[in-house]
């Protein structure tokens, strides 16, 4: 267990029933992986098989024997006739496997057009309250769906489901954050439309979702009024990585004394490109122009879609494309669109 | 931040590296961490210490090489020094400065025999 921030060690789980898997130990801890009970009503077939899980998972050997310790004496020290100790250069980002797989799930959703975003927050800013409001306003207007992350309970997902949207609850245990591995599981088991919208509320925690990629097209923070008009600053990572800035709860502003200007400031510091919009789901406040910026990231990704498949057409030659019916999919999507994201 | 999950993943890493070299046990791992990475490394050790028993690189030396800060002062157009991620141009005093250099996060190499 981490004495900071209470990452990794403990079993994350998606969504409630079904096989669970004991991957390997880690620090003496298990993790295991559920699979989800379908948030509608009929029968999944698509849930990625336990093998394809576990290639996800390190499959790499262990000594699975404790050592004795010879001391830790200056590198290169060893004696004649003892084994030779050597140094191999690795170079490798600490970081690198989850920012692969979040390449990955980054190009199965830009395959299908998919607008997807990643909600970091401070615990209580008020994410879901948001997301239900925003999935009412949308309601039956948009193909949407959402991946929950909490480190306990359905509660969330549960909310979402109520709206009539398809929602898959993460349990991250004691992990702090939601990582790329476990979106890119979510994404085999949602089923997506093409050209819709996928938001992704990440475990209430404003320090460790800022480092990982889950393959969004954009993070959005939201900072709501009672928290504070410094967190901007004391929490830099999160409101650099984020693309806007949902002001939340600004309905309680009459009862404060939060300074809305200072805290704008405080973001443009760490990021001057950031871009805000002041929002209340209690009042509907700002939710219109809430709903518009998402409108316009949802054309941009339906854009790049059509654009990649004419593309792609193109490339081909006349013969092959008159060969085809015209509505079918260009052989990589309809690869990504069977296998999922390739790891 | 999540130190936990940085030290899951060195061990991931070296245990890989460890293992296409058919090494037995691995003695040391040295890690590059940027000034700017936001990584307590005191927090990374410890994390390191419980993660890496009973891998290859149970009681390892960890070797940790900082890498100092760097930025770009746009306004200015010309390099700075950055000790923390968001500070303001030494010369200028604005916040456009970006980082270009701390913000690693690296196993560097391993020893192993
Ligand atoms: N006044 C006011 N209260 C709000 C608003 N949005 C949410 N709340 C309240 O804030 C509390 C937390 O809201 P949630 O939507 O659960 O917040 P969250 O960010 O999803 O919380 P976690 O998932 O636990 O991190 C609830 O009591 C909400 O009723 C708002 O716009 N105005
Ligand atoms: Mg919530
Ligand atoms: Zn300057």
């Amino acid at each position: 267990m981490c004495t900071v921030c209470g990452c990794g060690g403990a079993g994350a789980s998606i969504g409630g029933a079904g096989w669970s898997k004991a991957a390997r130990a880690k620090g003496g801890a298990t993790r295991a992986w559920k699979t989800v009970t379908p948030a509608h009503d009929h029968e999944h077939s698509h849930g990625p098989a336990p093998e394809a899980a576990a290639a996800g998972e390190d499959t790499h050997l262990h000594a699975g024997h404790r050592h004795l310790h010879f001391g830790v004496g200056p590198a290169h020290a060893h004696a004649p006739g003892l084994t030779q100790s050597q140094m191999v250069k690795i170079e490798r980002d600490i970081l690198g496997k989850n920012d692969a797989s979040a390449e990955a799930n980054r190009k199965w959703l830009a395959a299908r057009g998919i607008f997807a975003l990643n909600l970091v927050s401070s615990p209580g800013s008020g994410k879901t309250a948001l997301l239900v409001r925003t999935l009412t306003e949308l309601a039956g207007r948009v193909p949407a769906a959402v991946i929950e992350g909490d480190q306990q309970t359905e509660f969330d997902a549960e909310r979402i489901r109520a709206t009539g949207v398809p929602a898959l609850q993460i349990n991250t245990g004691k992990g702090c954050h939601l990582d790329a591995d476990m979106v890119a599981r979510s994404l085999a088991q949602l089923e997506l439309a093409d050209d819709s919208l996928l938001l992704i509320e990440n475990v209430g925690n404003l320090v460790c979702p800022a480092a990982f990629d889950l393959g969004e097209a954009h993070k959005v923070a939201i900072l709501s009024v009672t928290e504070g008009e410094d967190k901007p600053l004391k929490y830099p990572d999160m409101f650099a990585a984020a693309a806007l800035m949902l002001l939340n709860k600004v309905d309680l502003l009459p009862h404060l004394t939060f300074d809305v200007e200072r805290a704008i400031g405080y973001a443009r510091r760490v990021n001057p490109a950031i871009e805000v919009i002041r929002t209340s789901s209690t009042s509907g406040e700002g939710i219109d122009e809430w709903l518009a910026w998402l409108e316009r990231g949802m054309a941009k990704a339906r854009g790049a879609r059509a654009a990649a498949m004419q593309r792609d057409l193109s490339a081909r030659k006349p013969d092959a494309v008159r060969a085809e019916p015209v509505d079918a999919l260009p052989a990589p999507l309809d690869e990504l669109a069977a296998n999922g994201p390739v790891r | 931040m999540h130190e936990m999950a940085l030290a899951e993943s060195v061990r991931g890493i070296v245990e890989d590296a460890a293992t296409a070299q058919g090494a037995k046990r691995v003695k040391t791992v040295v890690l590059e961490i940027g000034e700017l990475a936001s990584v307590e490394v005191e927090a990374l050790r410890f994390c390191l210490d419980a993660v890496l028993r009973d891998s290859l690189a149970d009681g390892a030396a960890i070797r940790i090489e900082p890498v100092a800060g760097a930025g770009w002062c746009p306004a200015c157009d010309r390099g700075v020094p950055l000790v923390q991620r968001y500070d303001s141009c030494p010369h200028c005093d604005g916040y456009q400065v970006r980082p270009t250099g701390g913000t690693e996060m690296r196993v560097k190499e391993i020893e192993v025999e």
